[in-house]
Order: structure tokens, then C-alpha cells, then sequence
């Protein structure tokens, strides 16, 4: 559906912001309320390919807690997620699938490459055929991790930056 | 490629399941042809997590192509390590000293209590309780505290080595060990409590997924899949390594061959490998940790193989050596492969529900299945 004005009869469509010249005092801190408020509330998606699974659950799990951010309602369906966590290393069979999960998610949308895998390949970087070096090559990513495993620490480290590129205005 | 939802020409619906799906525990894509609610056939479709690892090995040297090895069945990555540092061992004939055989043991008991812990709490959550997974990382953490202190890492080890371990193990290992087998008595009854007692749990369990004797030979399963069949398959039994011929525990079976027979295989070995440790973690001998050996490993010429038990089952390496510094080839033979190959035969006549419960007291790794 389109909602653009001309479309609409000049209507305001509910949730419509407007773009104005320069941008007004109004407009901007709604955005900043907007943003803030999707910070808090980010909705991940349970994808999970290899080992950083595991950790990505330890981070859900009583000892790290990431509801503490705002991150337990892990999601098993893309419509329903904001963000994509990669836990694990992308081969060339699963890159299409990614891809689609990607697509399927609505709009704003967020992704952490977790690991050395979703990075760049990692340990599977050299001397072999089917691994895709690095998950940027599919869907864009907003925030990397490092480690193989990262640990817990350093995944919630990486949900906290994204939740301040959020913030910022940035991402 | 994704197949459609569709029909069949005898009018039964064909629907996928995966390879993004939480019950599938990883990437796993499944067929499902339904008759109604009812499983006609289950069709598995693997390489969504192929990562090459057996041809990534050729070209690596035997000390460097242990550390792909933790990264296959990354919950018993201990247990894999040990499995290739046993074929080298084997090929170069080292003797690995007494201290070393005791730690390792040690370590791939951990490692099966955590891997059987994290299925306990996934497996609970497949089918429906929430509640289990919390209780469940609770004490795996413990286990991974004392594993981050010895091995310098939580997950992926790569602590065994051919001629030993790689680091005598933390001063405050034995301390934390026992610590954790005290606080681990009281907690797993508490499992027992909350979970293989419920009746709703037992009415989703018993009599599904039947897998016969006969079958679960003839399909290759091994682990404590097979021994809810009744069969004996227990490596550590059967072809005893390092210290298991001199240890006092049992081999787990139990008949029925249901999803529930399989639960209660993996909840005694829990119990097991607690008397395990506790056998062990006084009698840790002096000495080494690691044998001396050459900086280059050389294999002589030929084909070496060892197998281990895992937390799925029997987990072996193949390794062909032609006298370079790399292998030849390897091979591994991972459990998950021949235990998912039963999954069409156990969820057939079933309700599609229940193959979530199925599929969750096989303990599937998808990246074992894959490598």
C-alpha cells in the first residue's frame, strides 16, 4: 500500500513523519524517542548455525541474562525479530536461506555477526571450499564480535553497542 | 534447493521444517510427508552447515588439525579432541604418561556431563517446559568455570594433544571438581523431580519413537540411542581406553526403546559419570602431563584408527598417512550421521508433534552430521 501523501488525499497516514527542510525541533526528538525506545525493546531471532549457539544460549541462560537489556524474547520466526544475531559459521548451502530469513524481517532491522565464522571465516578461512567468508558478503552487519566462541561478555558487550548505535541515530 | 509446501498425487501434504527451525537444534532440513496429522515419511537434508573439515584437515599438520575437531561436535569437543589424539598416538606410538590419561578422562567426563545437561534443559524445552533450560545452564556454567581455568576456554577446547594434554591442570581444579560433584547430587535429583516424573512429560515420551533392537543395529546407532534399545555398544566398555578398563561403572541400557528409555539412558549416565569423577579426582597420579615428542609429527605409512565414546555415541577417526606431515585423508565417523538416518523409521505412523520429541532425545549436533 502506498501512503504517500498524494496517494492518501493529503490525509495523515497514523505513524506518518513527515520529512521537513532542515529538520524540526518536533521531529528530531521524536525520532530520539523513537530510538530510544526501540533500543530497549530488540526482539532476536533464534538462528543458530554452530557452536556460538551454544554460547548465544549461555548469554539467554540464567548466569549472563540478557533480558536484563531487553533481549529475552528470542523469536523463532524472522517477521517477529528485529535482530539477527549470525551464531556460527554461513556455508555456501546456507547463504540463500540467510538471505531470505533477512528479507523476511521487518523493517528496522539490526545484525551482529557473532564470532569469528560470521566475521570473516574464521578457522574455516583457508583450504576450504564451501565456507562464505564472512557474513557481510550476504546481509549487511551492524555490529562484529570477535572470539571463537566470543564469550557471553563479549556478546552482550556487542547487544549494548548496538543498542547505543541504535541511540545515536547511526544505525 | 527449498522445496514448496505442497501435495503429493495421493492428495498427502509435503511441508519443510528447517533449516531455520528451534527445534531442529542447529540447521537441519526435514521433508515431511503428512497423511493428515500423521508422518508418512521424514526426509532429512544435510549440508547447510558442510564446512569441508575432513578436506581442511589434509592440509594440516596432526598437531594443527585437532582444533577443527572441537568445532564438529562442539558439546563434547573434549571427547573429539581425545579421539584424534588417540589415532596419532596410535600411528606414532607414544606412550602417554599416567597424569595425562587420568586429566583426560577427567575432562571428557565433564564434558559429557555438560553436553547431557545442555540436552536435559533443550530437550525439556522441545517439548513444552521452559523451566528445565534455566535449571540446566545453571550447573553447566559450573562445569565451564572449572574447564575455563584449566583449558583457557569455555566451549572449544583443544586441550588433548597427541602425547597429552596441553596444560597441567589449575591448582584449584580438584577443589572446584568436588565442589561441583557435591552441589551436582542434590541438583540432578532435583531434575528428576521436575521433569521424569511429570506425567505430562511421560504421556509425550513413553511409547513413541520406538526403535527396535534389529533396527537400531542395522541403521549404525551407537550412543545412548542404541542403548535404549537394549544394545550394548559402550566404547568405553567394549574396547576400553586410557583408564576406563580399570574404573568401577556401568553401561547404561534399557529396553523399552522409546523416547522415554532414551531419556532415562542419559539420565543415569549423568549419574555414572558423577561416580566417574568422583573415582578419578583423588587419585590423580604425579608426574607429566604431556609425553615428549618430536616438534614435526611424522605418521609412518598407513591406515590408523581409534574410536571414543562421545556423548552421542561412537566417534572415530580414519586417518590414512602416506609418511608426510599431513594425513592422507581422514575420515571421521560421527555419531549423529547414523543416529539421524533412524529418525524416518522412528517417526513414521506418528504424529508430527511428536517428532519434535523425537528428534530432541536423539541429541542431535548438526555440525557433527555435517562436519
Amino acid at each position: 500500500m502506498d501512503v504517500s501523501p498524494q496517494n492518501t488525499g493529503n490525509k495523515p497516514f497514523p505513524g506518518e513523519v513527515h520529512p521537513t527542510a532542515g529538520g524540526g525541533i518536533l521531529v528530531t526528538k521524536l525520532d530520539e524517542v523513537i530510538n530510544w525506545a526501540r533500543s530497549n525493546s530488540l526482539w532476536p531471532l533464534v538462528f543458530g548455525t554452530s557452536c556460538c549457539a551454544i554460547e548465544m544460549m549461555s548469554t539467554a541462560a540464567p548466569k549472563y541474562d540478557w533480558s536484563r537489556f531487553g533481549f529475552e524474547v528470542a523469536r523463532a520466526t524472522p517477521r517477529q525479530a528485529d535482530v539477527i544475531i549470525i551464531a556460527g559459521t554461513i556455508v555456501n548451502k546456507m547463504a540463500p536461506v540467510l538471505k531470505r530469513l533477512y528479507d523476511q524481517m521487518a523493517d528496522p532491522k539490526y545484525v551482529i555477526a557473532m564470532g569469528a565464522c560470521a566475521t570473516s571465516g574464521g578457522p574455516f578461512f583457508y583450504n576450504t571450499y564451501s565456507v562464505v567468508k564472512g557474513a557481510d558478503h550476504v546481509i549487511p552487519v551492524d555490529v562484529y564480535v570477535a572470539g571463537c566462541p566470543p564469550r557471553p561478555e563479549a556478546l552482550l558487550h556487542a547487544l549494548i553497542t548496538l543498542q547505543e548505535k541504535i541511540r545515536s541515530g547511526v544505525s | 534447493m527449498i522445496e514448496e509446501v505442497g501435495t503429493t498425487e495421493q492428495g498427502d501434504l509435503v511441508i519443510n521444517v528447517g533449516p531455520q527451525h528451534p527445534s531442529t537444534h542447529g540447521v537441519l532440513h526435514l521433508v515431511i510427508t503428512l497423511n493428515g496429522e500423521t508422518i508418512k515419511k521424514v526426509e532429512p537434508h544435510l549440508g547447510y552447515i558442510h564446512r569441508s573439515i575432513e578436506k581442511m584437515c589434509e592440509s594440516l599438520s596432526y598437531r594443527q588439525f585437532i582444533y577443527v575437531t572441537s568445532r564438529m561436535d562442539y558439546l563434547s569437543s573434549h571427547i573429539n579432541n581425545h579421539g584424534c589424539a588417540l589415532c596419532v598416538e596410535k600411528g606414532m606410538q607414544i606412550e602417554v604418561p599416567a597424569r595425562a590419561k587420568v586429566i583426560r578422562v577427567l575432562m571428557d567426563e565433564l564434558t559429557r556431563l555438560a553436553s547431557h545437561q545442555l540436552w536435559w534443559g533443550a530437550m525439556a524445552m522441545d517439548v513444552g517446559a521452559l523451566t528445565p533450560f534455566f535449571h540446566a545452564f545453571r550447573e553447566r556454567e559450573t562445569i565451564n568455570d572449572i574447564m575455563e581455568e584449566t583449558c583457557g576456554a569455555r566451549l572449544t577446547m583443544n586441550y588433548m594433544v597427541p602425547g597429552g594434554v596441553m596444560a597441567d591442570i589449575h591448582p584449584n581444579f580438584q577443589k572446584r571438581v568436588k565442589e561441583f560433584l557435591q552441589f551436582f547430587r542434590t541438583k540432578i535429583d532435583e531434575y528428576d523431580e521436575l521433569v521424569t516424573g511429570n506425567i505430562i512429560f511421560c504421556s509425550r515420551m513413553k511409547g513413541i519413537g520406538y526403535l527396535s533392537p534389529e533396527s537400531a543395529v542395522s541403521y549404525g546407532c551407537t550412543g545412548p540411542t542404541a542403548r535404549g534399545s537394549g544394545i550394548s555398544c559402550d566404547i568405553r566398555k567394549l574396547y576400553p581406553y586410557e583408564v576406563y578398563g580399570e574404573l568401577q561403572f556401568d553401561e547404561v541400557t534399557v529396553a523399552e526403546g522409546d523416547c522415554f528409555a532414551r531419556y532415562m539412558v542419559r539420565m543415569q549416565e549423568m549419574r555414572q559419570s558423577l561416580s566417574i569423577i568422583e573415582q578419578l579426582i583423588d587419585n590423580i597420579p604425579e608426574g607429566e602431563f604431556q609425553a615428549k615428542t618430536k616438534a614435526v609429527l611424522k605418521l609412518p605409512k598407513g591406515e590408523f584408527y581409534s574410536r571414543v565414546e562421545t556423548a552421542r555415541g561412537e566417534f572415530g577417526v580414519y586417518i590414512i598417512s602416506e609418511g608426510a606431515t599431513t594425513p592422507y585423508r581422514i575420515k571421521f565417523r560421527s555419531p549423529g550421521f547414523s543416529n539421524l538416518s533412524a529418525l524416518d523409521h522412528m517417526a513414521r505412523g506418528h504424529k508430527i508433534g511428536d517428532l519434535v520429541a523425537i528428534m530432541g532425545t536423539l541429541d542431535l549436533v548438526i555440525p557433527d552430521i555435517d562436519r
